[in-house]
């Protein structure tokens, strides 16, 4: 069913593509609300049909990767979500895979947000991945949380030298000094990781700026796709690897599915989403050809006319 | 009342409750029947606004406008929330009063005088509300601004200036065994030494020339020009970098919401 | 007087945050002052809220088009900011403010995560409609960008490999994914970087200058 299905839906939009092609070619204006349904239609097919594709890491990925594999148990993890419900889709999976990485190989997770709206989305997290998958997670001694704090970098000045100056309590108001994951802890410069997820202000850059140089930490950011580009100068001596958008998500997804085979049947959204990804990516470069196509045919006409 | 949104609100009411079937049937066990029903009512009203965002593609109208308006007020009263609770409750009150400290069940840190000055200028800053009092905002104003210089100072000189100049100067020739040792594997493959040495020499170049065709004090012009030019290619790669990747995160979303309105909502996707 | 005196609270502040980087006695003062940054912030926030709160009280007094849209803010926000202010629905005062069965977490998760997403993926409609009417080959430099996003879109996608799978690994960088990758860490990073370069001379030579009193733009003109 899904086979078909996936060639009726990829049938369906080249034919529509064509359609185009055509009334393009006869120099007729297509309104652009049909092609917003035709985007529409196109992803809508391919999530509906559920086209599924294999991944595996590019070196930037499998950078982080390994950094998280090879360190010995116990290491410490900082994981911020500073990102909102907008860039969810494509960095949500990445700080997911993240959680399910770093509770397997028993690091130390610490969670904390920049971002207001980045505080939910970490406690949906916890809720929907770390306590179900983890049900032996002691809450103090394996993972912690901390509320989000307004002013951004000024929060990053803060616990680059004194975390409980800016924490005095975590997210449920117990003093950080009674937690034992805090034991050792003076500052964000005692993390041996720091994986900062998102795509804004303040995100990933800033933790390079104000944590990861001064600090000596290394950082591996997840990033949204719009970032992504803007970090690379960053790699490979400020930040040890990095994940771009949904196609970095799923190849991590892929590559910890395929080390850690309990994560077989965990839900792998990043994965998932490459297919209608894919479709839509299709879509567009036919779009940019096709708007090419009618531009140079119209300006020859002028040309010749 | 015209006929466009009476059909739009047809068409929701009928979706509501196909999801509240569907949501319905495939309950928990113990969930009670004021519970489902809560979870589609939320569900569906969360794909109405994600709807009624959506038609905006058709042309504005009061369906838009509603969702656009609520966003406003729920995301600023949202964020105002968050701050107190974390931030005055959590930061402030444990260093300035005693009484507050215990009201909010927040361990007491001991009185700091100059912790007053914060919410001083905070209120300060809430002066630009008032017609008259809001030159003396500036005062906040000026606290925001010089904390954001001081800060941004030191670190950006670092990271985004020195750092990034001392990576730049990578050695061209990547894992050298001498020229007998280079041409013998000589390659294409994406991992092969000259493929490394190529893009550590595109870099190096690039950056140069891309600096080059950022400076205006001297016409483009000779050698000059010709490592402007190669520095605006640099750049139209980096600009359709970029763009790539734009067009890979804004589907992204839109895949996002799409799975949400067709599984989430509707529970068509097995 | 009423410029001197802010010009004097950002040097003092800008200089102490910088001496705090270089000078352990005064980190205290630049974690303090960071602090105080944090605090101020929230106080932003409120300022946000009350001037739309005026906004749109003075849009439904005086009965300005669309003014029963502001009627929807107004409780939206009101609602939200009781239900958040009195944590209703956690367990006791010490919970989580967003805990998992409170209101605000509720009113997150079904109003303001629907309509921020929905917001910002209305944007892959305009993109699409773009690429259709404004991505055109005019000349070699647009050429250049639409062949680079052409290698990234296909190569960021199964697809790139299906096509360039083909090619040995003796050219594997010709291979559209590894291509792409290529291009990320050579050409990209290299121009990424020389914005990064300019910006960050930019960044601090405009934070020098709001430092020693020269930029006071900020402070706006007199008259207000």
């Amino acid at each position: 069913m899904t086979n078909i299905g996936s060639i009726i839906s990829i049938v369906g939009v080249l034919i529509g593509l064509l359609i185009i092609l055509i009334y393009s070619l006869k120099g007729r204006d297509i309104d652009r609300r049909v092609i917003f349904l035709f985007i529409f239609l196109s992803v809508a097919f391919a999530i509906l049909f559920n086209i599924e594709f294999k991944e595996s890491p590019t070196p930037i990925v499998r950078a982080v990767f390994d950094k998280i594999e090879n360190m010995p148990p116990g290491s410490r993890v900082l994981l911020s979500f500073d990102y909102d419900p907008a860039m969810k889709p494509e960095v949500g999976p990445m700080a997911n895979s993240f959680v399910r990485h770093c509770m397997a190989k028993g690091h130390k997770l610490y969670l904390m947000t920049l971002w207001a709206t980045g505080h939910a989305l970490m406690i949906e997290s916890i809720e929907e991945v770390l306590k179900p998958e983890f049900p032996d997670a002691v809450y103090g001694t394996d993972y912690t949380s901390l509320s989000f704090k307004a002013g951004g970098v000024g929060v990053l000045n803060v616990i680059v030298t004194d975390f409980q100056k800016m924490y005095p309590t975590d997210d449920n108001n117990t003093e950080l000094s009674e937690l034992p994951i805090f034991e050792g802890v003076k500052s964000a410069t005692n993390m041996d990781l720091i994986l900062p997820i998102g795509g804004g202000f303040p995100g990933p850059k800033e933790w390079i700026l104000f944590i990861g140089d001064p600090g000596n930490v290394p950082v591996a950011p997840g990033l949204a796709a719009v970032v992504a580009p803007q970090i690379y100068p960053y790699y490979p001596k400020q930040a040890i690897g990095l994940l771009g958008g949904v196609k970095g998500a799923a190849e991590y997804e892929s590559e910890l599915r395929q080390r850690y085979p309990q994560f077989q049947d965990s839900e792998a959204t990043a994965l998932k989403m490459m297919g209608p990804q894919t479709m839509a990516h299709i879509v567009v470069m036919a779009f940019i050809i096709i708007g090419n196509i009618s531009y140079f045919r119209s300006r020859r006409k002028n040309i010749d006319a | 009342m015209r006929k466009g949104p009476v059909i739009v609100v047809a068409v929701v009411a009928v979706l509501f409750i196909i999801s509240l079937i569907s949501r319905m049937s495939g309950v928990p066990e113990g969930t009670s029947t004021f519970e489902s029903l809560a979870s589609a009512f939320w569900v569906t009203f969360a794909a109405f606004l994600t709807l009624a965002v959506m038609s905006f593609l058709y042309k504005d109208n009061p369906f838009y406008k509603f969702a656009e308006h609520l966003y406003v007020g729920v995301s600023a009263a949202y964020w105002m929330c968050l701050g107190f609770w974390t931030t005055l409750v959590g930061n402030l009150f444990p260093r300035v009063s005693e009484t507050l400290s215990n009201w909010f069940e927040v361990p007491y840190a001991g009185f700091h005088p100059h912790y007053l000055i914060p919410p001083a200028l905070g209120i300060i800053l809430l002066m630009r509300l008032s017609p008259k009092g809001g030159w003396i905002s500036r005062w906040a104003l000026a606290f925001i601004v010089g904390t954001t210089a001081g800060l941004n100072l030191p670190r950006f000189l670092r990271s985004d200036f020195i750092s990034q100049i001392s990576s730049t100067f990578m050695p061209l020739f990547v894992q050298w065994q001498g020229f007998g040792h280079f041409f013998s594997n000589l390659s294409l493959s994406a991992s092969g030494q000259l493929v490394g040495m190529l893009s550590n020499l595109v870099i190096f170049v690039g950056v140069f020339c891309g600096i080059i065709y950022f400076y205006f004090s001297k016409e483009h012009k000779g050698a000059f020009g010709v490592g402007s030019r190669f520095g605006i290619w640099i750049l139209m790669v980096t600009f359709g970098a970029s763009f790539g990747y734009t067009v890979m995160g804004r589907i992204s979303l839109l895949v996002g919401r799409l799975t949400f309105l067709l599984d989430d909502w509707l529970g068509l996707i097995q | 007087m009423k410029r001197i005196i802010p010009v004097i609270i950002t040097s003092v502040v800008g200089i102490v945050l910088i001496l705090s980087v270089f000078f352990p006695m005064a980190q205290t003062i630049g974690e303090d002052f960071s602090l105080f940054f944090d605090i101020i912030a929230v106080f932003a926030f409120f300022l946000g809220g009350g001037n739309l709160v005026r906004i749109h009280i003075i849009k439904v007094y005086r009965k300005r088009p669309d003014w029963g849209f502001s009627i929807v803010t107004l409780t939206g926000f009101f609602l939200t900011l009781v239900f958040g202010m009195l944590k209703v629905g956690g367990e006791n005062i010490a919970t989580s403010v967003i805990a998992e069965g409170t209101v605000l977490k509720i009113i997150f998760d079904n109003v303001i995560a629907p309509l921020s997403a929905t917001m910002y993926s209305l944007l892959a409609f305009f993109v699409a409609s773009a690429s259709y009417r404004a991505f055109r080959a005019k000349n070699r430099e647009a050429t250049i960008l639409l062949i680079a996003a052409f290698i990234i879109l296909l190569g960021r996608t199964p697809l790139g490999m299906a096509l360039t799978g083909w090619i040995p690994e003796s050219f594997s960088v010709l291979q559209i994914p590894n291509l792409a990758v290529w291009i990320m860490n050579g050409p990209n990073l290299a121009g990424q970087r020389a914005i990064l370069i300019g910006v960050g001379l930019g960044v601090v030579s405009m934070s020098l200058r709001l430092i020693l009193g020269m930029e006071r733009t900020y402070l706006g003109s007199d008259n207000d």
